[in-house]
């Protein structure tokens, strides 16, 4: 199947709707107040804002409770937030009023050796998306509709698609099982939300990154992807550009669901700025004989926690996390990934790869699981760190829990210094040793950047080396 | 003009401990010279204080490269001017393809004022270059797209380093122990490979134990190396001799010399 999403094919009462819909969101919107803060009133008027269902309310507010017991993670990196001075509710019409003469000038340069356009970079940047890019992507190719599968944003999914919605939503991640997905439980608001029927093939990668939408990519996204049996899916997210935001905390919440023989692969690669704490919880589930990889790569940010998880459920499942991390200056990247093997005959595999430059520090952090029962299990570990200069630095913290005897698990680290020797080679056959230090990183993490699709493998490399360049705050 | 590399009382430490004790050496572009002598002797290291290794701490002399002061240059620079070194043990580069490697190389090397980021020569006039470079080294070429000497048999890395001397046909090249760990075809092949090089478009410093490179590279000067100096030059005859007859003439003829080169050895 050769089919594209192409642009601008909506039919013209298509676009008239949209124009409404858009219309209507933005007037009852500026009429909402928001405040900083977090408490009971500020969740019920993001549920009414929305017009939510009367369940939706109720599992924000339980979500609120849970977030206000649950402690702080005792491990990871060093979070130092202050929840009541965060806007939990970021109205479109604040997106509005900041101006592109507010975003830093070192984003935009980065925009501009990236070749970012124009309407993508004010995007990227929170500056409200065009309407004419919202007409242009915001729509799934017609005949994969035709074929059943539903591409939109989480809200919209509340409203269009209740039953299919209730039916998965928050049952992957409960709301209770941690203290951020319970903050994004409880104020969620944007996400994608995707379903493929049981057989459909979608052959190309689904991308969020040219779904210019206001709501798409906010700090407390929800995504939600079910595979139906036999159904396959690579589904792209984020993009390669800094995301400015004046908030500092991104957390977000992906669930997703393989049924049997299906396949999703979810890949995200997300560079961001200095300021952010990007706390996310990501996990799938995955039944008999169906496939579940992450591909994760981690720029920026001051501080990243995300272990992508596959539980692994019914036999022949198989679950595999890719995982890439670059901790440079005042960053902490501590990423890595749990596989959970609960059922017999399941396979995984975690492959990390972590690079610290000029004082930044990346860690590893794995759980791998084998429940009682889950006999001839295979599960291997393979993670890789490069440590660039002396003041970087890098940890692996791997959890092997095992309940069962019969089972395979195997786990191999290590960690290198750009070696002299490497170095003298490149830079003895003309490379600068900027050139040479972005080719040895660039040549480390190429295992992995050959699994992502084309243009996301060409701009990881380009980002690589902005950042080899010190380029990039 | 004919172009130059002169050096000229070179004194080289590693760790602090003195190698080179003043060297002196003048290659002219178009001459192959044979640089030969005892293990531990010092060799080696000329050929990395010319290309700057940062280990190799140059603490008097100078080289110069038409009377540009090669020792003020990073070793980027040493290769954009025009001077190659073939490793003898190339290290590997996991995840660099071969090709991506020499395509950035050899842009460098033949624009010396290219900033980083600036357009790579055009992939087709690479490829359709590579490709010939490698038909005539007999290379498959499978071998551009696995990474740079990573798993490579002592016969690949050596065929790699000709590749690039093809590539970026430097103006004075050092080949340092292209021969060793190489059976007697690969040495035939290596040795017929840098002859259709071309010798004669650049300057040759060939480091050995062997004559077999030089059959097909007979040297005008052969120079032999004991306890970190130059004792003893001549002809192509000199490094017939010392590949039939050993060191003992020299070692006895140099006791001064010889005495530093055990005491290096030992070290």
């Amino acid at each position: 199947m050769a089919t594209e999403i192409t642009p601008g094919k909506n039919s013209e009462s298509e676009s008239l709707g949209e124009i409404n819909k858009y219309d209507f969101r933005t007037e009852t919107e500026a009429v909402f107040k928001s405040q900083k803060g977090l408490n009971e009133e500020i969740v019920r008027q993001i549920s009414s804002m929305k017009e939510e269902p009367e369940w939706m309310l109720e599992f924000r507010l339980k979500a609120l409770k849970m977030f206000e017991i649950k402690p702080m993670p005792e491990w990871g990196g060093e979070i130092d937030i202050d929840f009541q001075n965060i806007y939990y509710y970021l109205k479109p019409t604040d997106g509005q009023e900041k101006s592109w003469d507010d975003v830093p000038e070192e984003i935009k340069e980065t925009f501009d050796r990236l070749g970012i356009p124009e309407a993508e970079r004010k995007f990227l940047a929170g500056v409200k998306a065009q309407f004419e890019s919202e007409v242009v992507y915001g729509s799934v190719a017609e005949d994969l509709e035709k074929q059943g599968v539903i591409f939109t944003d989480t809200d919209s999914a509340l409203k269009e698609h209740p039953e299919l919605f209730r039916e998965y939503f928050g049952t992957i991640i409960p709301s209770s099982d941690n203290k951020f997905s319970a903050l994004n439980s409880a104020v969620w608001s944007g996400g994608s939300f995707i379903y493929v029927p049981p057989g459909v093939k979608i052959e190309f990668p689904m991308q969020a990154y040219f779904r210019i939408n206001a709501q798409n990519m906010g700090q407390f996204e929800r995504t939600l992807i079910i595979v139906d049996e036999g159904a396959e899916i690579h589904y792209v997210e984020g993009c390669t550009a800094p995301m400015y935001s004046s908030d500092s905390l991104h957390s977000a919440v992906v669930e997703v669901v393989v049924k049997k023989n299906g396949r999703c692969r979810y890949t995200t690669i997300q560079n961001w700025a200095n300021n952010i704490y990007n706390l996310v919880t990501k996990r799938a589930v995955c039944y008999q004989d169906a496939t579940m990889e992450w591909v994760d790569g981690n720029l920026g940010s001051q501080l990243t926690m995300k272990y992508p998880a596959v539980h692994m459920l019914e036999p022949g499942a198989h679950g595999e996390i890719l995982s890439i991390a670059f901790a440079g200056n005042g960053q902490h990247q501590d990423a890595g990934a749990k596989l959970v093997h609960a059922a017999p005959h399941t396979t995984g595999q975690i492959i990390s790869k972590s690079i610290s430059k000029n004082g930044g520090r990346s860690s590893y952090r794995g759980l791998v699981r084998v429940e009682e029962g889950a006999t001839h299990a295979k599960n291997n570990v393979v993670c890789d760190a490069l440590i660039l200069d002396s003041e970087s630095r890098s940890d692996t913290y791997p959890y092997i829990e095992i309940m069962e005897q019969d089972v395979s698990i195997g786990h191999e680290a290590s960690v290198s210094r750009i070696g002299e020797e490497q170095l003298f080679y490149l830079t003895s056959r003309g490379l600068s040793e900027t050139e040479a230090s972005a080719m040895i990183v660039n040549g480390f993490i190429e295992p992995l950047v050959k699994e992502l699709p084309m243009e996301y493998a060409v701009e990881l490399n380009r980002l690589i080396q902005l950042q080899m360049e010190g380029s990039v705050g | 003009m004919k172009h130059v590399l002169t050096i000229e009382n070179l004194q080289v430490s590693v760790e602090g401990k003195p190698i080179l004790r003043g060297v002196d050496l003048e290659i002219k572009h178009g001459e192959t010279h044979a640089l030969m002598g005892p293990n531990g002797s010092g060799k080696s290291t000329l050929g990395q204080a010319v290309m700057g290794h940062p280990k190799y701490e140059v603490t008097g002399g100078s080289i110069t490269l038409d009377g540009e002061a090669l020792l003020e240059m990073e070793p980027d620079e040493r290769a954009r001017a025009g001077v190659f070194m073939a490793f003898q043990r190339p290290v590997a580069i996991p995840g660099v393809k071969m090709a991506d490697f020499l395509r950035h190389s050899t842009t460098n090397v033949r624009n010396p004022e290219r900033k980083e980021g600036e357009d790579l020569i055009p992939m087709k006039d690479f490829r359709r270059e590579l490709k010939e470079k490698m038909e005539q080294l007999q290379m498959d070429m499978e071998f551009a797209r696995r990474y740079v000497n990573d798993g490579f048999s002592g016969g690949e890395m050596k065929r790699a380093e000709i590749l690039q001397l093809a590539m970026l046909q430097p103006k004075f090249a050092i080949l340092d122990e292209t021969d060793s760990g190489l059976d007697a075809d690969a040495v035939r092949l290596a040795s017929e490979s840098i002859a259709d090089i071309g010798r004669e478009k650049m300057g040759l410093l060939i480091i050995t134990h062997h004559d077999k490179l030089l059959v097909h590279n007979p040297p005008e000067f052969t120079h032999v190396m004991l306890g970190g100096r130059l004792v003893e030059t001549g002809g192509s005859e000199l490094a017939e001799e010392l590949h039939s007859n050993g060191y003992e003439r020299i070692r006895a003829a140099y006791p001064e010399a010889e005495a530093e080169n055990a005491a290096m050895a030992g070290q």
